[in-house]
Parts: structure tokens; sequence; C-alpha cells
């Protein structure tokens, strides 16, 4: 139990009237990485969004039940979204990296927090970028516009963004669909690569891609979690019936 | 019975006479302003002071007064029209105090500058007991511009992509910070663009400061920078005719023998000088994009 980083009790969340997820209870372990799969607008991006409280950008949005980190309320009256985004990170579907440099984007949040020391800014910017595995593709060009790399180039340099600032939580919103295969499966190498030192949550799509990166899989389905459990256990010997219809493409 | 690929053919002739009639009816109107303007220009026309009854005149210090005006003009605005931009895009609910407040923007934004001008004169010049002077006229214009670089501004952020902000928010930035650190930056061209364009827009105008700049032009004594004394061109206080006043009132009531010229010369600075906002405006933004975006 000490283990857990994040839980989720009886999360209910409503836009207006429209119930779309209907009390989920979801636990995550520190480190690995946790795959949500479902099909389209099962809640499994909404659910991820009340995760960092993205969702309080949406006027209408009510939530109820209970999120905690590290066993504080995200939803207290005191919880600091600012800080709590710190921690936990994400990144987007569409990669949206900040019309600068490279180097400017991988060190924003750090910059703007008051970080000024050159060298440990140009480290950040370096293990960062590794740690993301765009290093290598980028460290010539460190000062040129982010906007002038691939899809799947911004996509890391994105990623190396929410890493400088060290959160223990990284977020993910189907990170590969607006890529082509070659960067997404350089994105799922960089993920790999990540999950021994984060916890790592990302919708996705692409079933393959959840049984090859995830450690744990979560199947949603009408705004309920329907089934929770090792990847392996998910896709070869499913529980829950909903699940196996899905997996096996009878429906979503 | 017409087929569809002749009535196509008709259509498309009919929107390339109509478009090409008003390029015609402009290149005619700046052709014929260039062409009885652009002779009259010399060095002495740029620089002399006007002179009210013989010949040979310029419009030196109008035209210091329109440059004048537009700066603290646009000094006074563009805050404002920033903060207001800022607030109703990224920070006002949207709820009807919202709604009230775009609809009298748009409202105000509509307004005949000559209905501008005579509330600056009867507002800052007679009730504040401000006079003729460049306060008046720099406040009068402040009023037509507000409007119009809001809506402008406000269209500038608008046109950063909301994934930009969620960025910004997730990467634990405040709201605050990731407006003035993300989505001001990434919008500075297409802002600078239309404060440039705003700006050509109020160095033309002429009615709203008859009444509130005044139309007389004292000789200024450019050694003085002393903006305590009435002749020094930086003083706020005193009456300041521009160029586009100018123009008119030669038009009106000019008695010197070459008010014609003079009138002409006046057209071709000013069309010229809004030219040069509107092609420079379309170049730093293009360039400062460029700078910013691309490598």
């Amino acid at each position: 139990m000490s283990k857990e980083i994040l839980t989720t009790k009886d999360l209910h969340l409503y836009y207006g009237d429209k119930e779309a997820l209907k009390g989920i209870n979801l636990n995550f372990d520190a480190k690995g990485i946790t795959a949500l799969i479902g099909p389209s607008g099962c809640g499994k991006s909404t659910y991820l969004r009340t995760l960092n409280r993205m969702n309080d950008l949406i006027p209408n949005v009510t939530i109820t039940g209970t999120i905690k980190f590290k066993g504080q309320d995200l939803y207290a009256p005191s919880a600091d979204t600012v800080q709590i985004r710190k921690e936990i990170g994400m990144v987007f579907q569409q990669p949206n990296p900040f019309p600068f440099s490279i180097y400017d984007n991988v060190i924003y949040g750090l910059r703007i927090a008051g970080e000024k020391d050159k060298e440990k800014l140009d480290a950040v910017v370096e293990k960062s970028l590794r740690q993301a595995a765009v290093w290598d593709e980028v460290k010539d060009h460190l000062h040129e516009s982010a906007l002038a790399l691939s899809g799947g180039q911004q996509q890391r340099v994105c990623i190396a963004r929410v890493l400088a600032v060290s959160p223990e939580i990284i977020l993910l919103d189907e990170p590969t669909s607006a890529l082509d295969p070659v960067s997404s499966s350089q994105i799922e190498t960089t993920l790999l690569n990540l999950r021994h030192d984060y916890t790592i949550i990302t919708v996705t799509h692409n079933l393959q891609q959840a049984s090859r990166i995830a450690d744990r899989t979560a199947f949603f389905m009408n705004g309920e979690l329907v089934e929770v459990d090792q990847t392996k256990n998910i896709f070869m010997n499913p529980a829950e019936k909903q699940t196996e219809d899905y997996i096996s493409g009878r429906f979503g | 019975m017409i087929n569809p690929k002749t009535q196509n053919k008709i259509a498309i002739g009919t929107l390339y006479g109509v478009a090409g009639l008003v390029v015609l009816i402009l290149m005619a109107l700046l052709g014929y302003i260039l062409i009885s303007g652009l002779p009259q220009l010399s060095w002495h026309f740029l620089t002399a002071p006007a002179k009210a009854f013989l010949k040979g005149g310029g419009v030196g210090i109008q035209l210091y007064n329109s440059f004048y005006l537009l700066i603290l003009a646009m000094l006074i605005s563009f805050p404002i029209a920033l903060g207001a931009a800022i607030y109703l895009y990224e920070y006002a609910k949207d709820n009807w105090v919202t709604t009230t407040i775009r609809t009298a923007i748009e409202i105000l934004s509509s307004l005949p500058s000559v209905v501008v001008g005579l509330f600056g004169f009867l507002f800052f010049v007679v009730k504040l007991n401000l006079g003729f002077s460049i306060l008046s006229g720099a406040f009068a214009l402040t009023f037509f511009n507000l409007p119009l670089l809001t809506r402008s501004i406000e269209d500038s952020l608008r046109t950063i992509d909301t994934t930009q902000r969620e960025g910004g928010l997730a990467l634990g930035l405040s709201r605050w910070e990731t407006v003035t650190r993300v989505i001001l930056p990434a919008a500075v061209p297409s802002i600078l663009t239309g404060v440039i364009l705003s700006a050509g827009r109020v160095f033309g105008e002429a009615a709203a400061l008859i009444y509130t700049a005044g139309q007389s032009a004292p000789a200024l004594d450019f050694t003085d920078w002393n903006p305590f004394n009435i002749s020094s061109p930086l003083n706020p206080m005193r009456p300041a005719e521009t160029l586009a006043v100018h123009i008119w009132k030669i038009n009106s009531e000019g008695i010197m023998p070459d008010a014609k010229a003079i009138s002409s010369g006046s057209s071709a600075v000013l069309v010229l000088a809004i030219l040069l906002f509107n092609f420079a405006a379309r170049y730093l933004g293009k360039r400062l994009y460029k700078r910013l975006t691309s490598a």
C-alpha cells in the first residue's frame, strides 16, 4: 500500500448535466507505465485530465470524489494547481512546443521559476533531452526554433520540457496519435527508458502500443472503469467479457 | 437554360470584373494623389513651417505634430488596450458582463470620429480645461483608437492555439505566467502588425482632432526641448495642427496663393506615410514571425 503514489476514489465528473465519469476507483503505484485504453468517448482522456486538474480550464465541469497524490487531496480548497502541475506533468496529443528555440522550450519551466545559473540550465537541457531520447538529433541546433523540428522530435522535446521540471508523474494524452509509425516507436522507446524513474500514465488508442509498453492496463468504457490488471492479463486473459470483446476488435 | 459551366464562367468573369474595378479605382486615386503631390515634395516643403498668406510654406511642424500626437496617443492607448484584450480573452468568463463590455467596444469602434472629436472638445478641452492641445488630441485619439486596438489585440491572442495555453499550464506556470511568458511572446508579431496598422489610421485622422488638438500650429523652436516652454516641440499643452487637419483646413479656408500645391503635397506625404506604415507592418510582422517560429 505504501507504494501507491496516486489514488482515485469514487470519482465522478459532470459536463453540465452529463455524467462523463461514473465513479472511478483506480490507484497507481510509483514508477512504471499504466495505459488507459477504451473506445472514443469512454472517459479515459477526461479521467487523465482530472489527475493534474486540467479540466479546471473547462467551464461547467463538476467533480466529486477524491484524488490523492502522496496522501494530499488534489481537489482540496488549499491545493495549489501550479504546484500540482509541476509534480504531475503532462504531454498532449498534438505536439505543442512553444514558438521559441529548443533550448528555451526545455528550460522554460525552470527559467520562470527563477533559475538563472547558466551551467545548471545547460546541464538540465542536456539531461532532459537525453532522457527524452532526442538529444543526438537536436544537440547541434539547440538555439533554433522548436517549430522547425519534425512532429516526432517536437513531441520528444515536449517530453523533455516536462522532464526538466522534474515531475514525479507524467501524464500522456495519446502522445503518438498525431505521429508517423517511426516517430511513434521512438516515443515508445523513450517512455520505456523513463519507466524506471517516473510514474507514467498514458492514454492510447493503439492497443499494440499498450501491450508493448505498459506494465498495467486499465480498460474504460462509457465513463466506467471496467477492468485494470497487469497488461499481460488484460490482453491474454481478461476477466470481463467487455474487455475481451474490445481487445479482440469486436467493437470500438 | 445556361449550362453550369457557362454559368461558372460568367460568375468568375463578373467577380474578376468587380475586383478589377476596385483595384482600378484605388490605383486611380493613389495615382492622382501621388502625381499631383510628388512634384511639390522637397526637403524645404517637409521641414519649413507653414505660411498663412505667402507662397512657399512647408508642412514641417504639421508633420512633426502628427508623429508626436501619434506617439502620445499610442503610449496612452496601447497599455490600456493590451490589458483590456488580455482580460477579455484570457480571463473574462463568458457571462453578461463580458458580453456587455464586448458590445460597448463594438459600438465604440463604429463611432464616427467626428463624434469622438466633439466629445473630446466638450470633455477634455472645455470641461477638463486642457484647451486646444496635444494632450486633448491624444486623449481623443485614444478614445478613437482604443476599441479598434483592443479588438485587434484580442484577435491576435485568439490566433494562439489553446494547446499553447495548456502546455504552459501543464508545466506548472500560473495563468499569468502563461499569458505573459508564452502567449504574449507568441502573439507579438501579430500584435505589432495590428499596432502599426492602427497607427496608420490614427496618423490620417482629422475629424477627431479639429476640435481637440486645434487648427493652428504655432512656431516651434527645435532647439528647445524643455516640455514646459510654449515653443518647445515636446510641450503637450500647445495647440498642434496635424498634417491631416492641415489638408482639411487649406482646402476649406486656405488663402495662401499656392494652397492647391501645398494641399496636394501634404496629401502625398500623408498617403506615403500610411503606405509606409502598412508595408512596415507586413514586413516586420512577417520577419518577427519567421524569427520566432523557424530556424
